[in-house]
């Protein structure tokens, strides 16, 4: 393999393992879409804004993040995706930016808007935020209604833009395939599952544990149910095949379930994740006193994500496909950054295992401690 | 999808307006955290090697204000990332390249640190030692500029593209050197003036808020020990902050002369060029047509010649010459480079043709016009492709920003800067002197000051951003070759549902941070909370 080949695969498995950190974290929206099912009286409530409230950040920056790595590495697909489906992301800004200010205004004196205004805010976070996530990843196997032609630079006076949207939905089209809803709402439930197994594990509180339990449940099976559904069906479904010496496009018949086949180590670490994710949720529901259960159940997620995205870009396969003009569809050869660009990147990703570290750190020393009644009742604490 | 002529320049001007939109309330944010974030850090060191209660106390206040600001300023900060994408994919695209790596290492490098390090500073009180908390703190306020840093280079290299070559192929430019996008001259001096001046204002809001403890007499000794810090803090910045503006002059008049002649609105270029301190500026017309672009001119002989290139004699070209040329200082017409820029782009037009037609002897040609290690890449660089975004503009004038904005901006930004320089000696020799309780209309003045420093920030980056109009980057590529293709309805929707949004999280932000003030460095738990709230009505009944 060529060096450019080489990042270029670098390249999507870093944005892929962003995406499964993603999907993990997302446990705060999950959390939040639950604040009024798990959180009965404005004790309950103020527990579990607190105990979301010391990670919603992260989750935050890893979103940031996730879309400036997008745009370092491949940004054809930026420039593509964010300004083709339109409607779709700026509706994604728009939920993050409600919850952005929630937290921290929310218990505020004079907030203008009221304490259940923010209560509202989180919550639409909480669903809107997952779902549509869902939705646009889905989009990478479902493919969308664009065309690329770089050389429309050329046209003075005319229409000099590169990418464009062939239908007036501007991205509300992938509303239209049930492959993006089933991914989304596996994306949604699978956000409520861990956000239950974190109350689990960070809050001390018999009655909100119960109720988490409870949702793991009503939770846990749709999840199963759409994530099967979303998988069979990809599956099954045609895929748009790379020949990686001429860049031609090409319709393949079960793409994805010969992406497996042709890779037997994510075959593997794909069966494990989706089992490490439902082995975390059969603890915590099979044992009064079990909390771990987010560790398997996170992990599993992250390996899980990381697998779907490295099946749809890796083994010669166009991982956003154009549904208008196959040949436009973008891969991750004709859309990366140059060579020198990803290198350069490369050098930095080195500090990741980095900044991983500070931040467990960080989390275990603020973890130490679980969340109670008393804490939130003590005056001396800063809170949320 | 097709648009009209019409629509898409409305489109055009919608996405300025979003972008725009954005950025400002961005700003009225960012400028807040950077500094406070220092601010409170050397106030809770302090509190570290004094074991003072008093200093935690009061390291926490500032902090409450810290995080009220931080959270709405993170919510505009994700659009604005999105809108290079949504609003702007042309531009995403053509440079990429560049533009994405500084942003990526932005999120890998400042975000994590500030959003974990933030996390320990709030909530670690009790939770991690005194030390962790304090390298927490200082790792929350360093996280910060360095996310300033990242942002300020991607900037710096629009205004002044370097260390990157066109490829064809791809039709962006690629880039060929890190440490020369990373170490531009313009990236260096941009991030030291933007971050510098952040702080300047960070300590005219602490300084201003204290001003108002003392006219309550509340609070007095934290508000004299917290005066006392940030007028330190904003002395020793704002003096930065004015040697880096200085520098900023100087580039722009080597990199964006046109800018520089808008800030002057100096329309015949000339030797020995005066500095116009103000003037009152007359219509359009008469502006460019007479000798003087203003009534009522208080200038400074042959300053401006100094000031941008270091010689009272230097020639400093005009808005006139700029646009129509000027043969005898060997300046080419605007009208020329948009000949020039349209024979740069007809090359990717014949490569486009001749990739069609498989003649692979003409692309090879088009190519090595491209490529600046050939002597003939070095010619057509030199005589056409540096006026590439040219050709893509229909008529000259349209590389003539705003004149009386960004000129009267620019007056705004300096004049408010050589004020909060006098304020901060001014204010520090009243503390010296045990007197600044005494001198009330000086604490007037002072809590007065606060709006004026945000004027005078948003002033600064209204010189820098409509100053390079029409340049998304800097006579490569113009707006208009820049935006997405959507239809402007969509844009205009969005733009409305963001401005209400925004001012209505304003409004809340703004109510927010007046309760705390009120309530000062009272503990804040929620039972506690609704206690000194309605002690603080109390306050605001008694007065």
């Amino acid at each position: 393999m060529d060096t450019y080949v080489l990042l270029q695969h670098y390249w999507w498995f870093l944005i892929s393992l962003l995406g499964g950190l993603l999907v993990f974290l997302l446990f705060v929206q999950g959390g939040q879409g639950m604040l009024y099912t798990v959180g009965k009286s404005g004790m309950e409530r103020d527990m579990i804004v607190n105990a979301l409230g010391r990670k919603w950040e992260t989750t935050f920056t890893t979103l940031v993040t996730f879309g400036g790595a997008f745009f370092a590495s491949f940004p054809l697909f930026y420039s593509t995706s964010f300004g083709g489906a339109f409607y779709v992301w700026m509706l994604i800004l728009l939920v993050f930016v409600i919850q952005a200010v929630a937290y921290e205004f929310r218990r505020k004196a004079d907030n203008f808007l009221g304490e259940k205004t923010y209560e509202w805010f989180l919550m639409i976070n909480g669903v809107l935020g997952a779902l549509l996530l869902g939705v646009a990843v889905g989009t990478l196997f479902t493919g969308a209604n664009f065309t690329v032609n770089r050389l429309n630079l050329a046209n003075v006076g005319g229409d000099t833009t590169i990418s464009q949207w062939t239908t007036p939905w501007r991205g509300l089209d992938a509303l239209a395939d049930y492959r993006n809803w089933a991914l989304g709402l596996a994306v949604l439930f699978l956000s409520r599952v861990l956000g239950a197994q974190y109350f689990l594990n960070t809050i001390d509180d018999k009655s909100i544990r119960t109720r988490s339990r409870r949702q793991l449940w009503f939770n846990g099976v749709p999840f199963v149910l759409c994530f099967l559904l979303f998988l069979v069906s990809i599956l099954l479904s045609d895929g748009w095949a790379v020949d990686p010496a001429t860049g031609t496009i090409s319709v393949e018949p079960y793409k994805y379930w010969h992406n497996l086949l042709a890779m037997p180590l994510l075959f593997a670490a794909l069966t494990a994740g989706v089992l490490a994710v439902l082995t975390g949720i059969v603890r915590d529901l099979r044992k009064e006193s079990s909390t771990q259960g987010i560790w398997w159940s996170g992990s599993g997620t992250v390996v899980t994500v990381v697998c779907l995205f490295l099946l749809a870009g890796y083994n010669d396969t166009a991982y956003y496909p154009s549904l208008s003009d196959m040949q436009s569809s973008l891969t991750i050869y004709n859309s990366s950054s140059s060579e020198f660009t990803l290198t350069a990147m490369s050098i930095v990703s080195v500090l990741i295992p980095f900044v991983v570290a500070y931040i467990w750190y960080a989390w275990r020393a603020m973890n130490r401690r679980k969340i109670t009644r008393e804490e939130i009742a003590s005056a001396d604490e800063h809170l949320y | 999808m097709m648009l009209s002529a019409a629509d898409w320049m409305s489109v055009v001007d919608w996405s300025r307006a979003q972008f725009a939109m954005t950025a400002i309330y961005h700003w009225l944010f960012v400028p807040l955290t950077l500094g406070l974030g220092f601010i409170v850090a050397i106030m809770e060191t302090i509190y570290y090697r004094t074991g003072d209660e008093f200093w935690k106390r009061t390291t926490k206040f500032w902090m409450r204000l810290f995080g009220v600001n931080f959270a709405i300023g993170v919510a505009t900060g994700i659009i604005l990332e999105f809108e290079f994408g949504t609003n702007w994919s042309n531009y995403s695209h053509f440079v990429g390249d560049i533009f994405g790596a500084p942003l990526a290492i932005e999120g890998i490098m400042a975000f994590f640190l500030e959003s974990t390090f933030i996390a320990v500073m709030f909530f670690g009180w009790n939770k991690v030692s005194k030390g962790f908390h304090l390298t927490a703190t200082w790792l929350t306020a360093v996280g910060a500029s360095l996310s300033a840093l990242w942002i300020l280079v991607a900037n710096a290299w629009m205004q002044y593209p370097v260390g990157m070559t066109f490829n064809v192929e791809t039709a962006r430019n690629e880039m060929t050197s890190f440490w020369d996008v990373l170490f531009s001259p313009v990236a260096m001096n941009k991030f030291f003036h933007t971050v510098t001046s952040s702080y300047m204002l960070a300590a005219v809001f602490v300084v201003g808020i204290s001003a108002w403890f003392l006219l309550r007499g509340r609070e007095r000794q934290m508000a004299r020990r917290s005066m006392a810090v940030a007028s330190v803090f904003g002395l020793v910045f704002a003096l930065v902050a004015a040697a880096t503006g200085d520098g900023s002059g100087v580039q722009i008049a080597r990199t964006q002369p046109m800018k520089l002649a808008a800030m002057e609105a100096l329309y015949h270029g000339q030797k020995g060029a005066p500095l116009t301190v103000i003037s009152v500026l007359k219509p359009e017309a008469e502006r460019a047509a007479e000798e003087k672009a203003g009534w009522l001119n208080i200038e400074i002989p042959r300053m401006l010649s100094l000031m941008s290139y270091r010689d009272v004699d230097a020639y400093v070209a005009g808005i006139n010459d700029l646009v129509n040329g000027n043969p005898e200082r060997g300046m080419i017409s605007t009208q020329e480079k948009i000949e020039r820029g349209r024979v740069a782009i007809g090359e990717l037009a014949r490569y486009r043709q001749a990739k069609q037609a498989g003649d692979r002897e003409a692309m090879r040609e088009v190519l090595a016009k491209f490529d600046p290690q050939t002597p003939e890449g070095k010619a057509f660089h030199k005589e056409y492709f540096r006026y590439f975004g040219y050709g893509y503009l229909s008529s000259p004038d349209e590389v003539v920003p705003n004149v009386p904005l960004v000129y009267y901006s620019f007056r705004v930004m300096v004049g408010a800067g050589v004020f909060f320089i006098l304020s901060f000696l001014f204010t520090l020799w009243l503390l010296k002197k045990g007197r600044i309780e005494s001198r009330r209309w000086w604490l007037w003045v002072l809590l007065w000051s606060i709006p004026l420093a945000y004027v005078a920030s948003q002033a600064g980056w209204i010189v820098a951003e409509l100053g390079r109009q029409p340049w998304t980057i800097q006579d490569l590529l113009p707006t208009v070759a820049a935006v997405s293709r959507i239809d402007s309805t969509s844009v205009m929707v969005t733009f409305f549902l963001f401005v209400a949004l925004f001012t209505t999280l304003l409004v809340a932000e703004v109510m927010i941070m007046r309760r705390q003030i009120l309530n000062g460095p009272e503990d804040l738990s929620p039972e506690a909370g609704t206690a000194t709230s309605s002690a603080g009505d109390k306050t605001n009944a008694n007065e």
